[in-house]
């Protein structure tokens, strides 16, 4: 299983992390290596196995209609990096 | 006041031997002057006192519970109100959290004294604590070794008797190993059991949130406060909690151990090995059926929890993009480089690292190979653990192939990291709970023994690492440094 | 010359009508300032968890009934991971394998009266997203959460339309039967009722489908026309140039009647998506289902079915009046207090309310006319006081405020004169003053019958009852 730089690209891009043409390098080699280990589950036959999302066979719990939360725009805006009138900031998106 | 258990801290501030303020102080004193062991990243002096200063007026007006005054210290992962929640990033670096996680709220019903916010490996992703931002933990048995991670900083301040209990988290042994470590008792609840609201996520289907303590009797008070339904936890048991501390004097005369021949393979250190076969000989004593089972895919555990880890923790971390909280890069050119930088500069190596296999773990074309496989061979493990409990009460086990290793032994090679974990892992892919107990020393480092349950089982686990500690001394040994 | 087939599919977005969020407490109403409704699972701060709101599962169950789709006995939430600014959490929680409503089907009316049936392909419950504001700021976007969290239904139709018209339709029922079902308020101009469109062409009897694009940001239906419309005619002049279609978003220009690809890299996108652990599954036993199917209202075909038999009214003033709940209680309401018939009503509702309301651009709702107003003005013509022609005028004057039909009647003098001696004398007047006419008309030229019928009913003012000119006019000239 080898991993090439340019899917270590495609993959940062998608996890919206910089990664530079050495750390490609590493990284597709840590990948590599780690995604070959990973492969030993092929080891096992699963099919008709159903997959397992979750620890638990229980089911979701609903909750009732009712507005219970109050504005706290004050409290988390305190922690913000940067709003202005209310509203958080980013660079300009171009749609 | 350093090695007093629970019950005995409850004891003397009721009798007013103490009070909830002076005990604060003194462990406060004790954290303040043991700063080289880096177990806590905040320390709440003022918040603690005054919270002391609350119970003891509750103490004094006779409306306390067992917990009222009780010095604890959350691990750095749980949010709360108006105090710095790290989760031991430098993304999280100034993150003051506007709430409580549920399991704060609860213990602060309790009456518990919050004196400080635990060392982590960043995001709870580590088994060592070396991955924290805020430099490593060191175990305080040998302060060249590691104390096991995630939990390492709550783990390290209840052995270093810097505080009486402590809450963890437990993906894939971060409560256990570490306990393991440095020679204390850590409980992984079943999945469920306790709210994870509040606490920031690592991988949702495995994170569960636990007390360690230097005792099982201290974990079953932590664990009757932390424990029970929550609505703002979709994934939370609504099932009814048992009184811990009420069945720890049960005999354990008939109980079935199983012994899974995986857990005794070739990565054992033979040290290890040697005090878990005496642990195995005492509950034999004890009336105990021993039994030889088997946990086949064991081994599989690994890779399939690397990658269900490593995918829910691509998509968890996805929230921390440098707009509503959290590290923000410095003039960012535009909207790609503001996520880009803040996010590059936010993580460490090894969380960087993780987010990248899980992305990929689910991106088109792998999806199949590796997300779904790792969810089937889930399956087969939760039915291994399944046909065991079918004939056995427990499974037990060393907790770590061996004891702490040296701080940086592993830090060059992922995998070998990520092996440590082999014993712990399976508990967590099933949801089943989990107790390490200290059972014996090898190279004057702790030894933790691992005992698997059923599902929501806490009270026998506790039941039979009780019994054990009535009979045995290693949960009340401490490192000669840390000791008076 | 190339005949080509327009193939399009829409996948149209409802926000529900719930109180709270779909995974919150938070409140979901339009127009608040910006982020105070918008709490902390919305803003997906660190450690927060979703909760799933038992009346957007209702909601999107009553949804599949009343399109006789099945409903998903076990659904199951997803995560669309992908990064934008008003998306808190990084991903979206949404369905993706398993969705709550599948197979559905509904009729529409075509233009040539005919009927043809759409399919929908599923419904899903998912969360919305915030809203960026690209234009408070220079070189800044805001971003408000308030919506963040709103629970959208996503309904995804067959590729079944095959002109912009047929798609309209097929919107248009959709918006009727959500608000019937009070799931939604559908109202586009807030955002509570989106579209995307998937448009593609081929050439006349191929088999296989063109390449598509999908057009985002659509709000309107006259948009969604246009665009779809544009995209058509687009695709067809690239084809015929010996161009190939690019598969891609789109976004519609309002201003310019065009649509533009998205500059934003969206094909490097891959949603990833995969089962939320944060979310179980979501179980809907049988018998909620059928709770839920009990407590349906009448839906348009239905209630327009009901009319036909009911009042015997002709097939489209029946879907007129069945276009939604409130113009069809109108109209049941008219019925009930009115002397006047069924077929009568519902001419006067379908011609000259709907024109005042279209011309206002109003709801039946609001109308300044009420059902009783108009069900008074229909009695006097069915009494004889006024004329249907007056009754358009008091119609009118009702419509601008000036009270009921009766002070109207009153205060214009409009009752209608129907004392036989009154209008005599105004047929004798008529009759003196045209002897041209007379002449004319007994000579055999009967046509001119009409011009003393109209000479009479203006010199009333139109005030005379037809009738007895009628045969006044016939006696005298004999």
């Amino acid at each position: 299983m080898s991993i090439s730089l340019e899917e270590v690209l495609q993959i940062s891009y998608l996890a919206r992390l910089h990664v530079d043409e050495e750390q490609a390098v590493q990284y597709a080699a840590d990948l590599s290596k780690i995604l070959a280990w990973v492969q030993q589950m092929n080891q096992v036959d699963t099919r008709d196995i159903v997959p397992m999302a979750h620890p638990l066979d229980v089911i979701q719990p609903l909750r009732e209609d009712k507005v219970t939360e109050t504005d706290q725009r004050e409290k988390f805006q305190a922690i913000a990096p940067r709003t202005d009138r209310g509203l958080y900031l980013v660079p300009k998106v171009i749609e | 006041m350093d090695n007093l258990s629970v019950s005995q801290l409850a004891a003397g501030l009721n009798d007013g031997e103490f009070s909830s303020v002076e005990l604060t102080r003194h462990f406060l004193q004790r954290i303040q002057s043991h700063t080289e062991l880096n177990a806590f990243i905040t320390q709440m002096d003022e918040h603690a006192i005054m919270q002391a200063r609350r119970a003891d007026k509750l103490i004094k007006e006779r409306k306390h519970g067992p917990l009222t005054g009780i010095p604890l210290a959350h691990k750095d992962i749980f949010c709360m109100d108006g105090t710095k929640t790290s989760c031991g990033s430098r993304m999280l670096e100034n993150f003051v959290a506007p709430y409580n996680a549920t399991v704060v709220d609860k213990l602060e019903q309790a009456g518990c004294v919050v004196l400080g916010k635990t060392n982590m490996d960043e995001f709870a992703m580590g088994s060592s604590n070396e991955n924290s931002y805020f430099g490593p933990v060191k175990n305080p048995w040998n302060t060249d070794h590691v104390p096991g991670g995630s939990s390492g900083g709550s783990a390290a301040a209840v052995a270093a008797r810097l505080v009486p209990l402590a809450t963890g988290t437990d993906t894939g042994g971060s409560i256990r190993q570490p306990a393991a470590f440095c020679g204390i008792t850590g409980l992984k609840p079943t999945y469920g059991r306790v709210s994870r609201y509040g606490m920031i996520a690592y991988a949702s289907s495995l994170d569960q949130a636990g007390p360690l303590a230097k005792s099982a009797y201290d974990c079953a008070y932590l664990m009757q406060a932390m424990a029970g339904f929550d609505e703002r936890d979709s994934t939370c048991m609504d099932e009814p909690v048992p009184a811990y501390t009420q069945v720890l004097d049960l005999p354990l005369h008939d109980k079935v151990i199983g012994i899974p021949d995986e857990y005794f393979g070739e990565g054992l250190d033979s040290g290890v090995r040697e005090v878990i076969t005496q642990a195995i000989a005492w509950a034999e004593d004890q009336g105990c059926i021993i039994k030889p089972i088997r946990l086949p895919n064991t081994e599989l555990a690994i890779p399939a929890y690397y990658v269900i880890a490593t995918a829910e923790c691509s998509s968890n971390l996805s929230r921390f993009d440098g707009i509503r909280y959290g590290h923000r890069c410095q003039d960012p050119e535009d909207l790609h480089d503001l996520y880009r930088r803040s996010r590059s500069e936010g993580f460490g190596m090894e969380v960087k690292r993780r987010i990248m296999v899980g992305t990929y773990a689910l991106s088109k074309g792998y999806y199949d190979a590796y997300y779904l496989k790792a969810q089937q061979v889930r399956r087969l493990i939760s039915a291994d653990f399944e046909k065991a409990f079918q004939t056995v009460d427990f499974i037990l086990g060393p907790t770590s192939p061996g004891p702490a290793f040296r701080i940086g032994e592993k830090t060059n090679d992922p995998v070998t990291m990520y092996l440590s974990d082999i014993y712990t892992i399976s508990v967590n892919l099933a949801g089943v709970p989990a107790v390490s107990i200290p059972c014996g020393m090898c190279e004057g480092l702790p030894v933790g023994m691992q005992l698997i349950g059923d599902y929501l089982t806490e009270d026998k686990l506790l039941n039979f690492a009780h019994q054990y500690q009535l009979a045995t001394d290693w949960h009340l040994q401490s490192p000669p440094r840390y000791s008076k | 010359m190339t005949r080509w087939e327009a193939v399009i599919g829409l996948e149209i977005h409802v926000q529900l009508a719930t109180q709270s969020k779909i995974f919150s407490a938070a409140s979901t109403a339009f127009g608040a300032e910006p982020n105070t409704q918008a709490c902390a699972v919305d803003l997906g701060l660190p450690g927060v968890l979703p909760v799933l709101n038992h009346e957007a599962v209702r909601m999107a169950v009553m949804f599949g009934l009343a399109t006789d789709a099945a409903i998903a006995q076990r659904s199951i939430f997803a995560r669309k991971n992908y990064f934008y600014p008003d998306l808190p959490k990084g991903y979206q929680i949404s369905q993706y394998e398993l969705p709550i409503v599948e197979g559905g089907q509904l009729e529409i009316a075509l233009q040539d009266k005919g009927h043809k049936v759409i399919g929908i392909t599923r419904a899903h419950l998912e969360e919305d997203a915030g809203k960026s504001l690209h234009e408070e700021f220079d070189d800044l976007t805001g971003v408000d959460l308030n919506r963040a969290g709103t629970p959208l239904i996503e309904i995804v139709s067959e590729p079944d339309m095959r002109s912009a018209k047929e798609a309209i339709a097929y919107m248009k029922k959709i918006h009727s039967i959500v608000r019937y079902l009070g799931i939604s308020d559908g109202n586009m101009q807030e955002g509570s009722f989106r579209c995307d469109a998937n448009v593609s062409v081929r050439q006349a009897g191929q088999e296989t489908l063109g390449t598509r694009t999908e057009t985002k940001n659509l709000n309107s239906f006259r948009f969604v026309e246009r665009a779809i419309d544009f995209e058509i005619d687009r695709q067809i002049a690239v084809l015929e140039d010996g161009g190939e279609i690019v598969q891609e978003t789109r976004l519609y220009d309002a201003s310019k009647g065009i649509t533009r690809p998205m500059r934003s890299k969206e094909h490097a996108n891959d949603y990833r998506y995969f089962p939320d652990p944060d979310l179980l599954p979501v179980v809907i036993e049988p018998e909620m289902i059928e709770a839920i199917r009990q407590q349906l209202p009448e839906l348009p075909s239905e209630k327009a079915s009901r009319f036909c038999k009911q009042y015997g009214l002709d097939t489209h003033d029946a879907e007129n009046l069945s276009i939604s709940r409130e113009v069809g209680e109108y109209f049941e309401r008219t019925v009930q207090d009115t002397d006047a018939e069924a077929k009568q009503v519902a001419n006067w509702i379908v011609g000259e309310l709907t024109g005042a309301l279209n011309q206002d651009n109003i709801d039946i709702t609001e109308s300044p006319v009420s059902s009783s107003m108009l069900a008074c003005l229909l009695d006097r013509i069915e009494d004889g006081t006024i004329s249907g022609k007056i009754a358009k005028d008091v119609f009118r004057l009702m419509w601008m405020g000036e009270g009921d039909a009766d002070q109207i009647i009153e205060s214009q003098g409009l009752t209608q004169i129907t004392d036989g001696s009154e209008i005599e004398k105004l047929v004798d007047q008529v009759l003196q003053d045209n002897p041209a006419q007379v002449e004319q008309f007994r000579s055999g030229k009967d046509k001119v019958f009409g011009f003393f019928v109209g000479q009479v009913m203006k010199l009333s003012k139109g005030k005379a009852n037809p009738k007895q000119v009628n045969s006044l006019l016939r006696q005298k000239l004999q």
